[in-house]
């Protein structure tokens, strides 16, 4: 454990609020472009609600605003796996159906502690308890649909997995029993990709290059990319009230 | 209402049954359909109801909801650009209940026998068409408040008298659709607020963004009068209960003190308050743009049904994957029940 109660929590209020705003923009870029209208509004509906955890979380840091739009890419703590490129919509599903997982137990620990976060947790664990069985019901019909929406499922889940170790490795703030966290998220992932008729992938859940990652500010080069769009708006006006 | 249940109207050529007696039997369908609506009731999916009347529904209300639906992309051109997380927010919430529009729309739409399959495929092959606003490009984030003030502004003139509409399913649909466009309507008023009493940049900006608004929501309420092919049926329906030039005005009338308390002007020197006839005058509206936009020709028409079409193909294979799914499982279902 390292610095004062307040830096600790500014901390994990940035890696957990990075992880809610760096995926809540990456839902966003779905709008006018998903499968079905249904998934118009279920997809919109999770941005939001991830977006409204990021500005409780940032607003524990600091100045929302200022937080989303002023800092450089190597000063965002989002894990790695939020901030990957939608891709198809089964990679999409595969990335919620990781992070949402991880989300839920983690919020659910937290819920159940006394600590800064429980109380957003206590509120934010129903929403990604929806997250997860949305993410799960996708996971299973694609999986299990036709020939082709199999392999692309599994290509997803394959794809994504070597970002999900980084989920589980210390945050400066956060008082968890992680490897608690990592067998509950490896038994709910391994059950359902079960169910889905899904290989659990064998791969490495990180690189030795990678270790610490996103929590470092060690970001992919999509990331940077993601940033300037998002922030170039507020950037060009200094000072500005939106 | 207490109208007949259809069913069994049209009995030309069953045996025995002579066509005078169909024609009569016909007419008085008809006469009931015509008291119900004189009486101002509502006309529900399983009352008998003119091919017309039936067939100029279908139209009007796909039309409505394909409107939401491509209207989603004007306004989710900015999401990812947002300037604060709030405003962020606020537009993620609108466009999303954009989508939600869409759906309430289409189901109306299904009550009249149609499907939003067959819809949506007509939508695709431009066999259908939607609000002619949406064919004008974002270029700024003062386009997102422009056009809640304006255009969902227009929008919710001509739905609030909807909401009366003689058919019951669309008027229900139009109760849900219009308060939420209202509060989206505070909202980009409200954005556009901020940008006018922001720095001298923003206030450009929001300018700017009227400027170009400004007359393509004034063409929101269809050709005039004595253009306008559908109008005296649909209010003789009472589908419409006001012509577009008296919706035109009224909507002229509720924007000009607003645009005065935004401290913006409207691009229109013709704009004067008549006293004599109690309403604003304003300048002649550009029709040929308005037809030219209509056939296609407006600076977004491919892109928008493009990009539309490109989505659904895109997701053909989750679609697919989700019907095959659903047959496999209620099949085990149904195995497991018998």
């Amino acid at each position: 454990m390292t610095g004062t109660t307040d830096t600790r929590t500014t901390a994990a209020a940035l890696a957990l609020g990075d992880d809610a705003l760096v995926l809540s923009h990456r839902l966003g870029e779905w709008a006018g472009s998903a499968p079905v209208l249904e998934e118009e509004v279920a997809l919109a509906n999770i941005a939001l609600d991830l977006l409204g955890q990021a500005r409780v979380l940032l607003s524990l840091a600091g100045d929302e605003d200022e937080l989303a739009y002023l800092r450089e890419e190597r000063s965002f703590r989002n894990s790695q796996l939020v901030e990957q490129p939608n891709g198809d919509f089964a990679h999409t599903i595969a990335r919620q159906l990781y992070f949402s997982t991880y989300q839920r137990l983690l919020y659910g620990q937290l819920a159940s502690g006394d600590g800064p976060f429980a109380g957003l947790a206590a509120k934010a664990v129903k929403e990604v308890a929806y997250h997860q069985d949305h993410a799960e019901h996708w996971t299973l019909r694609l999986g299990d649909g036709t020939p082709e929406s199999h392999r692309r499922m599994q290509r997803a889940v394959d794809a994504l997995w070597r970002y999900t170790g980084e989920l589980f490795q210390p945050v400066d703030g956060l008082d968890l029993d992680l490897s608690a966290l990592d067998t509950a998220w490896l038994d709910s992932v391994t059950d359902t990709l079960g169910r889905a008729t899904l290989t659990v992938p064998s791969g490495p859940r990180t690189g030795a290059w990678s270790a610490g990652a996103g929590r470092q500010g060690l970001h992919t080069e999509s990331f940077g990319r993601m940033l300037a769009e998002m922030q170039h708006l507020h950037r060009s006006h200094p000072g500005a009230t939106w | 209402m207490t109208a007949v249940t259809a069913g069994t109207a049209g009995t030309t050529g069953v045996p025995g049954v002579s066509d005078t007696a169909a024609a009569a039997e016909q007419a008085a369908y008809e006469a009931v359909f015509d008291a119900a609506v004189a009486a101002d009731e509502r006309i529900e999916p399983r009352d008998w109801m003119p091919e017309a009347y039936r067939a100029s529904l279908v139209r009007q209300i796909a039309q409505h909801a394909h409107s939401e639906i491509i209207g989603m992309q004007p306004e989710a051109n900015w999401i990812t650009r947002a300037p604060s997380l709030r405003r962020k927010a606020i537009l993620m919430a609108k466009v999303q209940d954009e989508a939600g529009h869409g759906l309430y729309l289409y189901s109306a739409a299904e009550t009249l026998g149609t499907s939003r399959d067959e819809l949506l495929d007509k939508l695709h092959t431009g066999r259908q068409k939607y609000s002619s606003i949406f064919n004008y490009p974002t270029l700024t984030w003062a386009d997102v408040g422009a056009i809640g003030w304006l255009v969902d502004g227009a929008a919710i003139t001509n739905q609030v008298p909807l909401c009366r509409c003689s058919y019951g399913p669309y008027a229900r649909a139009m109760v849900r659709v219009c308060k939420e466009e209202s509060f989206h309507q505070r909202q980009g008023y409200e954005a556009l607020l901020a940008l006018s009493h922001g720095t001298e940049a923003q206030h450009a900006m929001a300018q700017d963004a009227v400027d170009r608004w400004w007359w393509p929501s004034l063409m929101m309420f269809g050709p005039p009068d004595d253009e306008s092919t559908h109008t005296a049926q649909a209010m003789a329906w009472k589908i419409k209960r006001h012509t577009n030039d008296e919706l035109r005005q009224r909507f002229v009338d509720i924007a000009v003190p607003q645009a005065e308390a935004l401290g913006l002007t409207l691009p229109d020197p013709d704009i004067r308050w008549n006293e004599e006839r109690g309403h604003y005058d304003f300048g002649a509206i550009d029709w040929t743009e308005f037809w030219d936009v209509l056939k296609g020709n407006g600076p977004c028409n491919d892109q928008r049904l493009s990009k539309r079409r490109q989505a659904h193909e895109d997701g053909a294979w989750v679609r697919e994957a989700a019907a095959a799914y659903a047959e496999k499982h209620t099949g085990k279902h149904g195995e497991a029940q018998a």
